[in-house]
């Protein structure tokens, strides 16, 4: 179902200290287009009518850096994605990209959504090119289109209309929609989350391809705790924070644990077991670990 | 399609998420289904030959035989008289769908888009669509007189609500997560109208506009039945008076044909439409 797996097999990832710095010469020719910016949060919050989602959330993601984000379901994960990108303004407290508040709909990020979201009357191409920037010529545009269709593996399926292709490679698509304006910070909210196991760890080894040669910063919300240990250098997890002896409503950081180790990690490392444990009892699940 | 005149058809599926699936890909059969579909038709056909000219069963004054609504047909040409009619139901037709479907089209989309309008406005149309258009008949009459006009605006108050009630839903209902999809890259206004919301609604817009077309032929009959003096459905009343039942069948066999070849025309451009937005 994926093709051509050759694509897909991930390259040596940078660590976030070296993500900024230019990676050896295999890395792609694109790479020095691409920035990663920062983000910082201080005090970010959310409340829906009279319902607290969202409070206190301050963390700063390095550019460069893969950050999970971790909770239960409805805990405010997609909330807070949303925040940071512009799609949703209603929040307290500030979001800066780069230095700069987030703007509506903020063009320096990119979001891939649960549901790859592309539109069933255009070619694969056609929607991959609905996120390029106004900026760039025709052709340059198809140019950067075909690029990232090889990069997604969907060069020969790039005439095909999105109901003709599996639901990993519209997932691909969507990826690949997200990357055409080169943002500064990716936004990834469980993008391989209805998908099943074995296109799952290809879609994450793909995004560590992606990443290994974009470099950009990644924010990626997800319900899988060995997706994020295997895929990000810090996990925020959402939630309420253990050492609070009253805790008010709605969900804060947590936990933010950095991941050892360079991609892509062992699955089985007994580092990373000990990681998972905590994460699983933060999220009030019995790991069952031995 | 003479079922036009005495059916309104079934309303067509307007939610905008409703793609027309593929067609049925039944077995083939040598010569295709225009032979198969044409069998009925034919023993119709057959069936009523047989029972005027042959048994003789009904009157020439009941059911005319097939020649002879046939050599009507030719009468009717050699005089001129049948292109005039059917050039000017043709004509009052086609201005009436214009009118009432470009209205249904500009209203159905400024309710479908913004909130506002909808709120406004929605409640007085719905208060007119709830009116028989028929009923609509004698007031025209009193303001605005016998002449073309009248049937002009009879025929467009027909097509309008067809049309405009199909693109105002479908809008409605596009894909909320295709918009904010089309948002959170950069489109907007205008862009994002001709880029996600129009064409999400382009099978549901066409469903609308062959239901208002239909509907303008429906209220072409009704006009011309009961004030015309030329046109089909006034064919169709001088007949009745003057006992010519063979021009009256006529009538009615050319209504059909008119509104199937406008109703192809329209599907035709629909074919188009959605090979490129569905
Ligand atoms: N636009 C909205 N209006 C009201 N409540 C909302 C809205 N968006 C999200 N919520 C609520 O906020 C909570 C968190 O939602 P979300 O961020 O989508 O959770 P998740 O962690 O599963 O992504 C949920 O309880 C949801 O019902
Ligand atoms: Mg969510």
């Amino acid at each position: 179902m994926i093709s051509p797996a050759s694509t897909l097999t991930p390259r040596s990832a940078a660590a976030p200290a070296e993500a900024s710095s230019p990676l050896p010469e295999t890395a792609s020719p694109g790479r020095a287009d691409y920035t990663s910016l920062d983000v910082e949060l201080s005090g970010v919050g959310r409340v829906f009518g009279s319902r607290t989602v969202l409070r206190d959330v301050s963390l700063r993601v390095t550019p460069g850096e893969v950050l999970a984000i971790l909770g239960s379901s409805g805990c405010g994960k997609s909330t807070l994605l949303r925040a940071v990108g512009g799609l949703d303004t209603g929040n307290t407290g500030e979001i800066l990209i780069n230095g700069s508040p987030v703007q509506r709909y903020d063009e320096r990020t990119a979001v891939g959504f649960q549901e790859p979201r592309l539109l069933p009357w255009r070619s694969i191409h056609k929607n991959v090119s609905l996120g390029l920037p106004r900026s760039l010529s025709k052709a340059e545009g198809r140019e950067r289109v075909d690029e990232l269709l090889e990069l997604v593996g969907l060069h020969d399926r790039a005439a095909l209309r999105p109901r003709e292709i599996s639901g990993g490679m519209a997932q691909r698509a969507s990826l690949a929609r997200a990357l055409a304006r080169r943002p500064g910070v990716l936004l990834l909210d469980e993008p391989f989350g209805a998908l099943d196991a074995l296109t799952r760890l290809k879609m994450q080894d793909l995004l560590l391809d992606v990443h290994a040669q974009t470099g950009t910063t990644v924010l990626l919300v997800t319900h899988d705790v060995d997706e994020a240990l295997q895929l990000a250098d810090r996990v925020l997890l959402l939630g309420q924070d253990p050492a609070d002896p009253d805790p008010a409503e709605g969900a804060t950081i947590a936990r933010l644990l950095s991941v050892p180790g360079q991609r892509p990690r062992d699955r089985a490392s007994t580092e990373l077991a000990a990681l998972r444990g905590e994460l699983f009892s933060g999220l009030g699940v019995d790991s069952h670990s031995r | 399609m003479s079922n036009i005149l005495l059916t309104t058809p079934a309303a067509p599926p307007v939610d905008a998420a409703t793609r027309p699936t593929p067609r049925r890909s039944g077995r083939k059969i040598p010569g295709g289904g225009m032979l198969l579909g044409a069998l009925v038709p034919v023993l119709l056909l057959a069936l009523w030959w047989l029972v005027t000219e042959v048994t003789g069963t009904f009157t020439a004054i009941q059911l005319p035989a097939p020649q002879a609504v046939l050599s009507a047909g030719v009468g009717l040409f050699e005089s001129g008289d049948l292109f005039e009619h059917m050039g000017i139901s043709l004509q009052r037709v086609l201005i009436g769908f214009g009118i009432g479907a470009g209205l249904g089209l500009a209203l159905g989309s400024l309710l479908g888009l913004s909130a506002i309008a909808d709120k406004l406005l929605n409640p007085t149309v719905g208060a007119f669509r709830a009116v028989p258009s028929l009923a609509w008949v004698p007031l025209l009459l009193l303001w605005v007189g016998i002449g073309e006009d009248s049937k002009v605006i009879l025929i467009a108050i027909g097509a309008f609500f067809p049309v405009f009630t199909a693109i105002h839903s479908a809008l409605r209902h596009v894909d909320a997560q295709l918009v904010e999809a089309g948002r959170a890259f950069g489109f907007h206004g205008l862009r994002l109208l001709g880029t996600v919301q129009l064409p999400a609604v382009v099978p549901s817009v066409f469903s609308g506009l062959r239901l208002g077309l239909a509907q303008a032929w429906l209220f072409l009959v009704a006009a011309e039945l009961l004030a015309a003096a030329e046109g089909l459905g006034f064919l169709l009343t001088e007949s009745q008076n003057n006992g010519r039942t063979d021009r009256l069948l006529l009538a009615i066999v050319l209504l059909a044909l008119l509104g199937k070849l406008t109703d192809t025309l329209l599907g035709v451009l629909e074919r188009k439409a959605l090979k490129t937005w569905a």
